[in-house]
């Protein structure tokens, strides 16, 4: 007997769910630029391809970030994915005992043991070969259940898998996850009933069975019981292209395609679509993300992607964010969350033009140096960190141009997480001739913003850009400027846009040491708290924003600092409140305490010899 | 226009009317829904003071507030799209406005008749 009428919803709801993906992965494939198709056509035969192996490995199935953010959830996830795909693999090999080596009908591995009634091996025998496989098999459904089990404890103390707050899914998301979690305890049900009355079961299996048989009347449930597991397979079958389940095939094409080379571009796009499919709503970015603080709890990554896939995003899901990457930071698929806020945006705001002609008059720096300072905007408005750069400059004997002295024109980074790319571009290209103009070698910018967007959207012939924190950094290393110390306890603020936006952590902590004692942060690094004062929000009140910063002060104060220092003149403009914490950029720090190097003491006493 | 006269740097501006009948307020009032914070706005002309457009063209937050408020929304669209958003006016305004957002939702509200 190798067919019973009760396969069919299984065996249909899997066909139906080939068929679906093969229909959706084929669009975005068709979606896809030219050039994006060969480039993944290229990976399958590229270096990648191990990498993509590899990572798939550590993550769709061990779900190692998983475990770095908590062991049990991480446990939880991996005994579903691993669990699952290697009851598959042996279920696959355990059936061909039977076949004679041959490749069986899908769902002949699945209800094997309705279909054999392998009565040959005893209870507990695992070292032959039909033995071992049953027990293999029995201990995979366990190590499954295992993870329904913390699944289940997970609804009443998600605090033990690390997560303050879970995601609230929607009404077809809780179908789906319903017939997931009853998937494998009508399975262990249908093999211990079956187990009851004809033997062969495994450990787990035939125990129950036995149990079972005692008070149970077995021959009436254990066909209705196999046609329940088959039909539970079939709904979440069926379910999984429309839910969140969806993440499991599109999270192995989402590895694939950026091992691949392929970047997000523009929104809405095919990357941009399986990014959205790729989420497993797990929640992982609603506890980092500070936008709870304010109350505002309904903007989180996880429910923007949601609705994005739902095309149900509105203006308050997509302006609601800081973009201060730490759900990105968070994210264990790696999804890039603000990539997909800004296509939103941009979506939404596609039909503002920007107007700059105006600017086309702005002079065009004579002096030649081979420095070029940007203050930026934020620069200008805390006029402490220019003055204190120019000092520095002054004291460290570096000829440079300072190409925004006279007020600047935007960098194009405001714009860009507006959404509004197109107004960007016009302000990057008249910016590009500017600073190109000033035939500097190096671009040293004071705001954190302008670093990022210098970095990332403007082509300027290989000037180097550099934040005035790594700046400072190279002159001192370089002997140009000497610090001296003093003794205060300082505390360092990773701005949002240097730190997780441009991987810029140590070198002003290198700075900053040697002037000061640096106390240790709770959360820094690529943990920072965001100060609130970010540009990247566009519909946060001012109090929201307040709170946010008050939350980001507690966390800095914890060690009482003498003094709170960051590189960013928003953060520092947003965290000095007045409240007597002395806030400082680490420019003027640096100008507060350099003392006149040894070098150039000798050069400058050589210099009076000579007039002399 | 040019003057014959001696220039002291003033000049006559016309006495004129605001006419409540011909002007437009639903765009002002579109505005304020979707940025409530228009109305905490007190005119006092620090967005202007410091803003990065105003450096190189005239553009005035200020103005475009009073503008709005007033109805005339003729010519508005051409004058906001010079903002370059880059939320200097927004960190000095004393009675923190959303500016940021208020010139997006004007443009949006100017574009679309409603937000």
């Amino acid at each position: 007997m190798t067919f019973d009428l009760f396969v069919i919803p299984f065996f249909g709801g899997l066909l139906f769910m080939i068929i679906v993906l093969f229909l959706k992965y084929s669009r975005w494939i068709a979606m896809m630029d030219a050039s994006d198709r060969v480039k993944a056509g290229m990976a399958f035969f590229s270096a990648s391809l191990p990498v993509t192996i590899r990572e798939i490995f550590w993550e769709s199935l061990l779900h190692r970030r998983m475990f770095k953010k908590n062991p049990l959830l991480g446990f939880m996830h991996m005994s579903f994915a691993l669990g699952w795909l290697l009851l598959i693999l042996m279920g696959n090999l355990e059936s061909r005992i039977y076949s004679g080596g041959h490749i069986n009908p899908p769902y002949y591995p699945i209800f094997l043991k309705f279909f054999i009634h392998d009565k040959r091996v005893l209870p507990f025998e695992i070292f032959t070969l039909p033995g071992f496989f049953r027990f293999t098999m029995d201990l995979l459904l366990l190590f499954v259940l295992s993870g329904l089990g913390l699944a289940l404890f997970k609804r009443a103390r998600s605090k033990w898998f690390g997560l303050k707050r879970t995601t609230r899914h929607n009404s077809f998301d809780k179908w789906a996850i319903i017939s997931l979690w009853l998937i494998f305890p009508l399975r262990l049900l249908a093999e211990s009933f079956t187990a009851g009355i004809y033997q062969g079961g495994g450990f787990l299996t035939n125990s129950l069975g036995h149990i079972f048989a005692a008070f149970l009347p077995l021959k009436y449930l254990v066909y209705p019981s196999w046609w329940a597991y088959s039909s539970m397979l079939g709904i979440f079958f069926i379910t999984l292209p429309w839910s969140r389940f969806m993440h499991i095939p599109t999270e192995i094409v989402l590895i694939f395609l950026r091992n691949a080379g392929i970047e997000q571009g523009k929104y809405p796009g095919s990357f941009s679509q399986i990014e959205l499919r790729a989420c497993p709503r797990c929640g992982v970015c609603i506890d980092v993300c500070q936008m709870n603080e304010a109350g505002l709890t309904g903007s989180s990554a996880v429910y923007l992607i949601r609705s994005l896939r739902e095309k149900q995003a509105g203006v308050f899901l997509h302006s609601n964010c800081m973009m201060c990457g730490r759900c990105l930071e968070a994210c264990p698929v790696g999804i890039d969350t603000l990539g997909l806020r800004v296509g939103a945006r941009g979506v939404d705001n596609r039909q503002i033009e920007a107007d700059f002609t105006y600017l086309a008059k702005q002079p065009v720096p004579a002096t030649k140096a081979d420095v070029v300072y940007f203050a930026g905007c934020m620069g200008h408005l805390t006029p402490g960190v220019k003055n204190a750069m120019i000092k520095i400059f002054e004291r460290a004997g570096i000829d440079f141009n300072f190409l925004d002295e006279d007020g600047s024109i935007c960098c194009g980074r405001p714009l860009k997480l507006a959404g509004m790319q197109t107004a960007a571009s016009k302000l990057i290209t008249e910016n590009t001739k500017a600073i190109l103009g000033t035939k500097a070698k190096i671009l040293v910018t004071s705001c954190p913003i302008c670093y990022k967007i210098f970095n990332t959207d403007y082509n300027l012939n290989g000037m180097q850009v550099m934040h005035h924190s790594v700046y400072i950094d190279t002159l001192v290393k370089e002997g140009k400027i000497v610090l001296e110390p003093a003794a205060f306890r300082a505390v360092y603020h990773d701005p949002c846009e240097l730190g997780r936006g441009s991987g810029i952590y140590e070198q002003p902590r290198n700075v900053l040491k040697q002037i000061a004692e640096v106390a240790d942060v709770a959360q820094d690094r690529e943990n920072s708290l965001c100060c609130g004062g970010s540009i990247g929000d566009l519909a946060m009140s001012a109090v929201q924003r307040n709170i946010i910063r008050d939350g980001a002060l507690s966390i800095l104060c914890e060690s009482n600092p003498d003094m709170l220092v960051t590189a960013c003149p928003l953060c520092k403009k947003t965290l000095d409140t007045g409240n007597g914490l002395i806030v400082k950029d680490i420019a003027e720090i640096v100008a507060d305490r350099m003392t006149v190097s040894i070098k150039q003491t000798v050069s400058r006493s050589l210099a009076g010899q000579m007039s002399v | 226009m040019e003057r014959k006269s001696i220039n002291f740097g003033y000049a006559i501006v016309q006495d004129r009317q605001i006419d409540f009948d011909a002007n437009k307020h639903e765009i002002c009032r579109a505005v304020a829904v979707a940025e409530p914070t228009l109305n905490l706005c007190i005119s006092c002309g620090t967005c202007a003071a410091t803003c990065s457009a105003g450096l190189f063209t005239d553009f005035s937050l200020r103005k475009v507030i009073l503008l709005l408020k007033r109805g005339e929304t003729e010519g508005l669209l051409k004058e906001v799209s010079k903002c370059m958003l880059c939320g200097k006016c927004q960190l000095v305004c004393p009675r923190n406005v959303s500016t940021r957002n208020l010139v997006i939702q004007i443009s949006k509200a100017l574009i679309n008749g409603k937000p």
